[in-house]
């Protein structure tokens, strides 16, 4: 009576597990190795910056970055430019300020403390001049992306003609890595598109790996703190945890009983 | 209970006691007579009230710097995870903290439910516990909303809109809840202020709880009464403190290993999306500590009716202690019981698979099959087991030797697990 009612228990989670792999069938990713995976990664520093150098070339013309400062790249955890760098970064681009005494508003250089400027005023101008699709805001959207950095990194890589029988309409491109597989964002890299300051070579899968790698920072600017911190964390917990357990032992030793 | 009269050793101890018998409350707690016998399944009430002070302290640390604002809110989460010291690690907590408080209540209940805990003398505990469960659903929603991500929004819309299935009321009542005509602005701040109030509700009702304990003592895994003090009990401290202290270390372990880890794979990635009216995410899906009670509302082709049933599906454990006829508390001594238990556990986590899943084809049928049973466990097994099943002999005291040959202390103690 037991087993039968143990067996069918079984039966009924695994037949569940197995509804569950047959529902979706899910797309393979491109696989690469990410320096800040598992619980001691960290950034690959040159990375994040080739993968700032690559958003600012390629996606920054339509992708925003608004929650982002310029005085983030000096940051410990990130890119970590110079403070000449990033100042020269924020210096090349203008920022709408004021109102000034005269009550006008004005364009001035960037510093450190401005956010990233948008490369539209609103979403509305975004929406227009990219055939009605709103460009994403880019710096939490490997978070936002249930399958984060795999998926963005095989979606640049994931241009293809259209399979027989797909038709596109205007401005709408085949992804076999998107969500649905149409995308209205054209591929955008190419082989030695852009030149990397430190003469690395820019293959397709260099740049995808490298501005994967920035959004992730983007997303995730605290990481490499959380994972030393989180180290640290659970070894003191792991140690103050033997110790409470031997006090325990002692302390119950007292009367007879086990626990 | 059976306690001797307590009278502090110094004479403005003796003063203030005389005015305000705090020192005699702290001589209750720490003397207080518990069953040597509990085994860790019982570490969870302690857990529970880490847990809730964890989300207060970290909820009034996150509350300074957030805005509760439609057009901003969003953006100071961003904040607090950048610009904020350690913001990162009081929001990850927080957030990963709502689960881990439910991942305990979760077994909390269950322990109560396979050892018998809500029976008599100790209905009015369980039922205040209730009522706590029931506010932690809604602090846990209130709080899913505040990032103002995606889910949170459709979350809202989705959960506000099940109050105008109510005939004749109900799209009254949602324009109420809401402030407005669709979830906006004055929706979440109304739900900040909820969100911040319902914690210390609960608070309070712990207070209660535990108040409500002390009176009968705990149950333990044999589940029988026992003499208050005696070779059964050992004094609360610090037996069952450093016990306690222990347990909370593990489960501190596996907190940090989500927060510092993996603090994004408990949440829905829709929710790093700010929200927009104007898009709705492909699923809709609430946390997984809802989602059993999500997938009974979607088995229910109608809408009141799946209202009803979902909230029939909480409330149903309030009448519990009247709905097992049993008078045996622990499934120790219960065979058919304990196999019915382990059949309800597996239903709920059915339940809980089929409510992430979308409702359609075999999905929804399984979903009615495990809610027809959720009901079938409470209304009709639990009332007939109590006069058909055939229990084992269960021991006089924890300690003595048993009567009529039944098993001896050892194998009761190895039964107890489970």
């Amino acid at each position: 009576m037991k087993n039968i009612f143990r067996i069918s228990f079984i039966l009924v989670l695994f037949l569940g597990f197995q509804f569950n792999s047959n529902a979706a069938e899910k797309v393979e990713y491109l696989k690469t190795d990410w320096s800040f995976k598992g619980p001691f990664g960290k950034f690959d520093r040159a990375a994040l910056q080739r993968g700032y150098q690559v958003y600012q070339e390629v996606c920054s013309s339509c992708h925003s970055m608004k929650y982002l400062s310029y005085r983030n790249l000096v940051e410990e955890g990130g890119p970590e430019f110079s403070v000449e760098q990033a100042k020269a970064i924020a210096a090349s681009f203008e920022v709408k300020d004021g109102p000034n005494a005269d009550g006008e508003m004005f364009l001035r250089p960037g510093r450190l403390s401005d956010k990233f400027v948008m490369p539209y005023e609103n979403e509305k101008a975004a929406q227009a001049a990219n055939g009605g699709a709103y460009p994403p805001d880019m710096t939490v959207l490997v978070k936002a992306r249930g399958d984060g950095v795999d998926y963005i990194y095989s979606l640049l890589q994931g241009y293809e003609d259209p399979p027989a029988g797909v038709t596109l309409d205007e401005g709408v491109y085949y992804n076999k890595y998107m969500y649905g597989n149409k995308i209205k964002m054209s591929n955008q890299l190419s082989d030695g598109l852009i030149e990397y300051s430190d003469g690395t070579n820019a293959s397709v899968e260099q740049m995808a790996k490298d501005v994967t790698t920035f959004l992730m920072w983007t997303a995730e600017p605290h990481l490499e703190t959380r994972h030393k911190m989180g180290f640290k964390a659970i070894i003191y917990l792991i140690i103050l945890t033997v110790l409470v357990y031997f006090s325990m032992k002692r302390i119950w030793s007292r009367i007879e009983t086990k626990i | 209970m059976s306690e001797q009269e307590y009278t502090p050793k110094s004479k403005v101890g003796k003063w203030f006691n005389d005015r305000l018998p705090l020192l005699t409350l702290a001589n209750h707690l720490t003397d207080y007579p518990t069953p040597k016998n509990l085994n860790y399944w019982w570490t969870f009430g302690g857990i529970l009230t880490f847990c809730l002070i964890t989300q207060i302290v970290t909820g009034l640390v996150l509350a300074m710097h957030y805005i509760a604002h439609a057009d901003m809110a969003f953006q100071s989460v961003e904040h607090i995870m950048r610009d904020v010291n350690y913001g990162w690690l009081i929001r990850y907590i927080h957030a990963n903290g709502a689960s881990m408080f439910f991942l305990a209540v979760y077994i909390h209940i269950f322990r109560s439910l396979f050892y018998g805990s809500y029976k008599s003398p100790r209905e009015v505990i369980w039922i205040i516990g209730i009522i706590i469960y029931l506010l932690m659903m809604a602090a846990a929603f209130l709080g899913y909303v505040l990032p103002w991500g995606q889910m949170s929004f459709w979350g809202a819309t989705v959960i506000t809109n099940l109050f105008s299935a109510i005939p004749l009321v109900g799209e009254g009542i949602v324009t109420w809840l809401w402030g407005g005509y669709s979830v906006d602005n004055p929706t979440l701040t109304r739900f900040f202020t909820l969100h911040y109030l319902i914690p210390f509700l609960i608070l309070g009702l712990v207070v209660l709880h535990i108040w409500a304990l002390h009176v009968p003592g705990n149950n333990n895994p044999i589940g029988i009464d026992i003499k208050k003090p005696s070779k059964d009990t050992v004094p609360f401290h610090p037996y069952i403190v450093i016990k306690d202290g222990f347990a909370l270390l593990m489960f501190m372990i596996v907190f940090a290993f989500f927060v510092f880890y993996t603090p994004n794979i408990l949440g829905h990635a829709d929710n790093y999306i700010e929200a927009n009216p104007l898009v709705t995410p492909a699923h809709i899906v609430p946390e997984w500590y809802l989602l059993p009670f999500y997938a009974i509302l979607r088995s229910v082709p109608d809408k009141l009716l799946g209202v009803i049933a979902m909230l029939s599906a909480i409330l149903i454990l309030a009448a519990l202690p009247w709905l097992d006829t049993s008078k045996i508390r622990s499934a120790v001594f219960r065979p058919l019981y304990k196999q019915f238990y382990w059949i309800l556990v597996a239903d709920v986590l059915i339940l809980g698979y089929v409510g992430a899943m979308p409702a359609e084809g075999l999905y929804l049928l399984i979903a009615r099959i495990a809610t027809a049973y959720y009901f079938l466990h409470f209304l009709v097994v639990l009332p007939v087991l109590g006069f058909k099943e055939r229990t084992t002999p269960v021991p006089l005291s924890i300690t003595e030797p048993i009567l009529g040959g039944s098993p001896n202390l050892a194998a009761v103690k190895k039964k107890d697990s489970f």
